[in-house]
């Protein structure tokens, strides 16, 4: 067995496949199917300062090789998290971060000051693609000064492993990776899902209840990948790569364009035990191709 | 309930009419315990038309055959995929999913399990259990024409069956809310599936009658599982989800406008 562990910034992951946000619940509900220790991390739900219902249904669409998704982060907010979520969780043999979410950059500072106090959570994933109620809902991940500005804040108050969540829905997304990297991110993780839409031809009315929701799934693949290269490129700190990952030679790609770990997340839905698969292929590969460890392929495309 | 992901093996693929067919399927291990009401998440090809998984009731468990039936409408490319299954394919399914109905709390209790479409695939599980555990119930079936109303023999076996078609070529014609069963309350017990205008005009009778009243629905899913919050629906409770905490829900529970 090859050497699995990769470093995120400021810690040490069992090997390099994470679970999404928004896409394993908290772990529980995956229990039934796979060995939780068996993965090198777990970011749970969108957290929030306040509890969240979300938007109406329809929240979600099928679209040729993905979803559509408009969550709208319902969760019940960072002190039930707290007091009801984390006692359950946080004895996980694994790395669990909370994603962090919020519409107002005191709101993500409230929410990673809490979990900062949480001893069993080594790490936040901030979620900068959340619209900015202040900035009329422009979302703080696709404008430089706002994406630098809650960074710059939670990074005050937040003192372990501080990765950060990229919109792809940006013209120049190196230059914002390099901007949040020069606020004190220890790591980057990308894509959040793409912006798109779907029309019921029949009814003529949108299929979402928001008009207009991410896309996630192997339709986002290619562009996910081709982000990640140009962001590692970009930055010296850690990036986790993600979008439409189904297998565990999509996971290489990601590895081989410089990305330290990978973070595996509609594919949840069609195989709730897929994320073990794809350690299980990493490590295949890796020996298969006469590699000791994770890191020798980490940005080892030939070019 | 322990969920498992497991690969059953195709018995029989009935074809039942122009747009339906019974999938009969075995596991090579005994079958796990599933209550009556629960679904499962059916994998498709994956192919782009069909990534996600498709959210399919349990419609009968045969235990002695170690038989698992599936009562499938063809409405789109999965489950066309589906109705055309070859005895001895393989059917990879998530189960058992979801939530189960309250039993009555008395064998004399007058029940009724009001289907319609699709919507009598969980019944027919529900009342064989019924019936096994000495419970009597009628089954209201509503179909658009006599070739669409769906196992009657198989309802037969475990209690009283009353139907009504939209163009009268079978039972009374109408819709089963109209059926004449309803001119006087009859019942304790309501449980309904099936389109959402049928089930809103069962629970606006049950609660003008106050009668208990299940409803079973059918939002479309993600996981199937609870992780992904897209199979919400609105409740006293705030936006529950379908797939965990359903598919079943006393209708004084749902903020539908019925
Ligand atoms: C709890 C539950 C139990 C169900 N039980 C049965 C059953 O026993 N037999 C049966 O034939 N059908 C049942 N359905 C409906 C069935 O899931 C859909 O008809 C099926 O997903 C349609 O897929 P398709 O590819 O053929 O159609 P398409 O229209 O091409 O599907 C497109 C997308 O919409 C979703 N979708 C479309 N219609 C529905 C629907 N009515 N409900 C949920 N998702 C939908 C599909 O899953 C897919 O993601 C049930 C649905 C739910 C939620
Ligand atoms: C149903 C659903 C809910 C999601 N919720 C969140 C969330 O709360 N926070 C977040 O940062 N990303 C969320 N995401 C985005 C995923 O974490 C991931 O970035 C995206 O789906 C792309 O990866 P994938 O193609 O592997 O799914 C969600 C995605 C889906 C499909
Ligand atoms: S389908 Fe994912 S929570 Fe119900």
């Amino acid at each position: 067995m090859a050497d699995l562990t990769t470093k995120l910034g400021t810690i040490q992951l069992k090997n390099p496949v994470i679970t999404a946000s928004g896409t394993f619940g908290y772990g529980t509900e995956h229990l039934d199917f796979m060995d939780l220790s068996r993965i090198g991390g777990i970011i749970v739900k969108g957290t929030t300062l306040r509890e969240r219902q979300g938007n109406p249904y329809p929240r979600m669409a099928e679209t040729p090789s993905g979803m559509l998704n408009a969550v709208g982060l319902q969760n019940k907010g960072v002190d039930y998290f707290v007091k009801h979520i984390y006692p359950n969780i946080k004895d996980y043999d694994t790395s669990i971060f909370v994603n962090v979410s919020g519409s107002t950059v005191e709101e993500y500072v409230k929410v990673a000051e809490i979990i900062n106090d949480l001893e069993q959570i080594p790490g936040i994933e901030l979620n900068i693609s959340c619209p900015n109620v202040k900035e009329g809902g422009m979302a703080f991940g696709v404008s430089c000064p706002l994406a630098t500005e809650v960074v710059k804040a939670v990074r005050k108050v937040y003192k372990k492993e501080l990765m950060v969540k990229l919109s792809p829905n940006v013209t120049d997304i190196a230059e914002i990776a390099r901007a949040i990297e020069g606020e004190g991110a220890d790591s980057l993780s990308l894509i959040n899902t793409l912006l798109g839409m779907a029309v019921d031809v029949k009814s003529r009315k949108p299929v979402l209840s928001t008009i207009t929701g991410g896309l996630s799934g192997p339709a986002v693949n290619p562009v996910a990948l081709r982000m990640v290269w140009q962001v590692a490129n970009a930055v010296k700190i850690p990036v986790v790569g993600l979008g439409g990952i189904m297998n565990a030679t999509d996971a290489v790609e990601f590895l081989l364009v410089g990305a330290s770990a990978v973070q595996v997340g509609t594919a949840n839905f069609i195989d709730p035990a897929i994320s073990v698969k794809i350690v299980e292929g990493i490590d295949k590969y890796l020996n298969d191709n006469g590699f000791n460890s994770v890191s020798e392929i980490v940005g080892g495309m030939i070019v | 309930m322990k969920k498992f992901i497991l690969d059953f093996t195709v018995v029989e693929n009935v074809r039942l009419n122009y747009q339906y067919v019974l999938l009969k399927l075995t596991h090579n291990k005994k079958l796990p315990p599933i209550l009556p009401g629960q679904f499962a998440q059916v994998r498709v090809d994956g192919s782009p038309e069909t990534f996600l998984r498709r959210p399919i009731s349990i419609n009968f468990v045969d235990s002695e055959r170690n038989e698992l039936w599936l009562l499938i409408q063809v409405v789109g490319a999965g489950t066309r995929w589906m109705s055309e299954l070859k005895p001895g394919k393989l059917l990879n399914l998530i189960l058992p999913l979801g939530n189960t109905f309250t039993v009555p709390d008395n064998k004399n209790a007058r029940i009724a399990l009001i289907g319609g479409g699709v919507g009598v695939a969980p019944m027919l599980m529900y009342g064989e259990w019924l019936h096994r555990n000495g419970f009597k119930c009628n089954f209201m079936i509503g179909a658009r024409s006599k070739i669409d109303l769906l196992q009657l023999n198989e309802f037969n076996k475990y209690g009283e069956v009353f139907t009504t078609t939209e163009d009268g070529t079978y039972g009374e014609k109408g819709f089963i809310t109209q059926h004449s069963r309803f001119n006087t309350p009859n019942f304790d017990y309501i449980y309904t599936c099936g389109p959402t205008p049928m089930m809103k005009a069962v629970a606006r009778y049950a609660q003008e009658n106050d009668i208990f009243c299940e409803a079973s629905l059918e939002n479309v899913m993600g996981c199937g599982i609870g992780t992904c919050l897209c199979c919400v629906t609105d409740t006293t409770e705030g936006n529950l989800t379908v797939c965990a905490e359903g598919p079943i829900f006393n209708v004084t529970k749902l903020k539908w406008q019925i």
